[in-house]
């Protein structure tokens, strides 16, 4: 980090010497799983930094935008439209929720046999580890699994900031009401707090940010379609991490520049591997940073990934918002549509996803999916069944991860995935 | 050329060398607590050309000699295929995991499922509950004659719980016959639930030091209505399965 950052975590109320010991962890666990790669694209090195300062100059910036009164709001979920929040001139930021950290302190109020995500920011927040908790002015949850939903009861007691968006479980006529009634009472709480109205053209150039930042992170992901992968599959899950805490406008300017640079790779026909190495896709639930076990172990047994079928992933950038709207009323309906397009394992049917599985692994040439759940994580567990007979269909090898964020089960992993890679292996 | 193929399990390391004219030779030890110089007695005492590496330890000697290595799923495949040329299945229970394994005809890994993170009915939990109910391990395989085990039932795979279990049913009285065959049921009813997911074909061969338990072969025998192939030396398959890699 450039320089010391103690006297604003203290301000924010961080419990510094845990936060030191944090910090030691993921220096280290950086280095050994990211510095230690080859052949990165230098255009990594912003990312790199990126992540050498997120609790620090990140930070500052949102202490910055707070002293000209702009908002900040925390998010766990891709169903907070972002559009929305940068039409009041607020910032949206993914909040901490990859690491295992305070579980002792979580379990004193969610059950332990609850998935690693939630107890993860359970746990930054009562071990007051996450700067971006502290920071945020309002904390938007929502209702796309039981445990969530009502972990945020609890949130909301501990952090009182809390706003949940109710996402609905299915996709009629009547459900699409209810959600953009949701996404209309959403956007007059954001007016309320920040006392700014959404006006028409802030709204079309907040859709074209965003917008802007879902194209270039399918180019990206574009991109690792070809063989040999010009990136590795750590490298795009990390960018695909930072899309959700960096400033947007910035994100996609240096997604685009690392693009040019990996567009240049494959004209020269190299890559980050050789040319034939067994392609991965994973598809499932969501890997917040720093959750980098599974990529870790799948690069790590010379193979590489090639898709995340995820949250952070396919499902934060497949769908374009449609910017042909003449008013801001029409804009928000085009948001509250264009958001009930994700294919979230809450809704039922949800078979759309299936499909988007099958499109995905061919037009990224995957040889085998690894469909990867949070332990606990009960709606993507269950679809695994469904995305295991698809696969099957289309023969398609697969296999079924389920794990959190310990390294307990890294040996069981690691021969699991390398007897499937044995399997794929051309 | 003699080819060698050293599996490192969580028990014993068992090291295979095969020559040109197919002659096997097998040795093994337990792994304790320094495995890499068990390694190099048994590789040692029979020197060969080529070696590769399986067994949940196998990066040890990946990592200290470039060896290569393969995993014990596909070598215990391998091995049973040599063995058993019609063999489609194997299932393996070793000292601390489970598997069954699903093959193509021509060998390949077609599927596989493993147990979970803990090593719930395997030879570990085999070895405590012998213990518990007065058994050497060798014999408690002969020792499940009791009665029907309906009557009584081990519903907990945890080691820990399952003693626990096994403690009170020996204080209701009940035989340890009959709590030994009640055990071994366990097991295979979650053996056979992991089988059920890779779709058992033609010939299944049961591998691992777990084979020599003569009630879980009969007990698989009448689950799956055939016959189970068991090699005399069990937990000889992934090894060979290496050395042939």
């Amino acid at each position: 980090m450039s320089k010391d950052y103690k006297g604003m975590w203290n301000d924010l109320g961080l419990n510094i010497d845990a936060h030191d010991g944090l910090l030691a962890v993921l220096t280290d666990a950086y280095k050994g799983i990211y510095l230690s790669q080859k052949g990165r694209p230098k255009g990594m090195d912003y990312f790199d930094f990126v992540i050498s300062e997120v609790h620090g100059l990140r930070i500052e910036e949102l202490i910055n935008a707070k002293e000209g009164h702009r908002k900040i709001i925390g998010t766990f979920c891709i169903f907070v439209p972002e559009e929305l929040i940068l039409a009041v001139d607020g910032v949206c930021i993914g909040l901490c929720s990859g690491a295992e950290v305070g579980s002792d302190q979580s379990e004193t109020h969610i059950p332990r046999n609850t998935c690693a995500l939630i107890k993860s920011f359970m746990g930054f927040k009562l071990s007051g580890l996450c700067p971006y908790v502290e920071s945020a002015d309002l904390i938007v949850g929502e209702t796309t699994c039981d445990g969530k939903k009502k972990a945020y009861e609890t949130f909301a007691a501990l952090t009182g900031k809390v706003y949940v968006m109710e996402v609905p479980n299915k996709k009629s006529d009547h459900d699409m009401e209810l959600w953009q009634a949701e996404v209309r009472k959403f956007a007059n709480k954001l007016q309320e707090i920040t006392s700014k109205k959404i006006e028409l053209e802030k709204l079309k150039e907040a859709v074209k940010i965003v917008n802007n930042k879902r194209l270039a992170l399918q180019r990206l992901s574009r991109l690792r379609g070809n063989d040999p992968a010009p990136i590795s599959g750590l490298d795009a899950l990390l960018v695909n991490q930072i899309s959700f805490f960096d400033d947007p406008v910035r994100f996609t300017a240096k997604v685009n520049e690392l693009c040019d640079e990996l567009d240049q790779r494959v004209r020269d026909n190299t890559g980050v591997v050789v040319a034939g190495t067994p392609r991965v896709m994973i598809a499932g639930s969501p890997m917040a940073i720093p959750n980098w076990k599974l990529h870790a172990i799948i690069e790590g047994a010379n193979a590489v990934v090639v898709a995340e079928e995820a949250c952070v992933g396919e499902r934060n950038y497949r769908t374009l918002l449609d910017d042909n709207f003449t008013s801001v009323e029409e804009g928000i309906d085009k948001i509250a549509q264009r958001y009930l397009t994700i294919d979230c394992a809450c809704f039922t049917p949800n078979n759309e996803r299936l499909d988007n599985i099958i499109a995905m692994a061919r037009a990224l040439k995957a040889d085998g999916i690894i469909h990867y759940a949070l332990l606990f994580c009960t709606i993507y567990m269950m679809e695994s069944y469904k995305v295991q007979n698809v696969t099957k269909a289309n023969d398609i090898p697969f296999l079924r991860i389920e794990t959190d964020y310990s390294m307990e089960d890294m040996g069981q992993l690691k021969t699991r995935i390398e007897a499937f890679l044995e399997m794929i292996g051309r | 050329m003699k080819r060698g193929g050293i599996d490192i399990g969580s028990r014993f390391i068992k090291y295979v060398v095969i020559t040109d004219d197919k002659d096997i030779s097998f040795s093994k030890a337990e792994t304790g607590h320094d495995p890499l110089s068990v390694c190099e007695q048994l590789i040692g005492d029979n020197k060969a050309d080529k070696l590769v590496a399986t067994g949940y330890g196998r990066h040890l000697l990946e990592v200290r000699d470039n060896v290569q290595t393969i995993t014990e799923i596909k070598a215990v495949a391998r091995g049973a295929k040599e063995i058993f040329p019609r063999c489609r299945t194997v299932i393996d229970i070793g000292g601390q995991d489970t598997k069954v394994i699903g093959m193509e005809r021509d060998g390949r890994v077609r599927a596989f499922e493993c147990n979970d993170r803990c090593a719930a009915g395997t030879g570990r939990f085999l070895e405590i509950m012998a213990k518990a109910l007065g058994y050497d391990i060798n014999s408690l395989g002969a020792n499940c004659n009791g009665d029907d085990v309906s009557a009584i039932s081990i519903n907990s795979m945890c080691a820990v719980f399952a003693e626990s279990e096994v403690i009170s049913l020996i204080n209701r009285g009940i035989k340890r016959e009959t709590i030994s065959r009640s055990l071994h049921s366990s097991i295979v009813y979650r053996v056979t639930a992991l089988a059920r997911r890779v779709e058992v074909s033609e010939d299944i061969v049961f591998a691992g030091g777990c084979a020599r338990n003569q009630c879980l072969v009969n007990m698989f025998q009448d689950h799956f209505q055939r016959d189970i192939l068991v090699h005399d030396h069990p937990d000889m398959l992934a090894a060979l399965g290496a050395a042939l890699h």
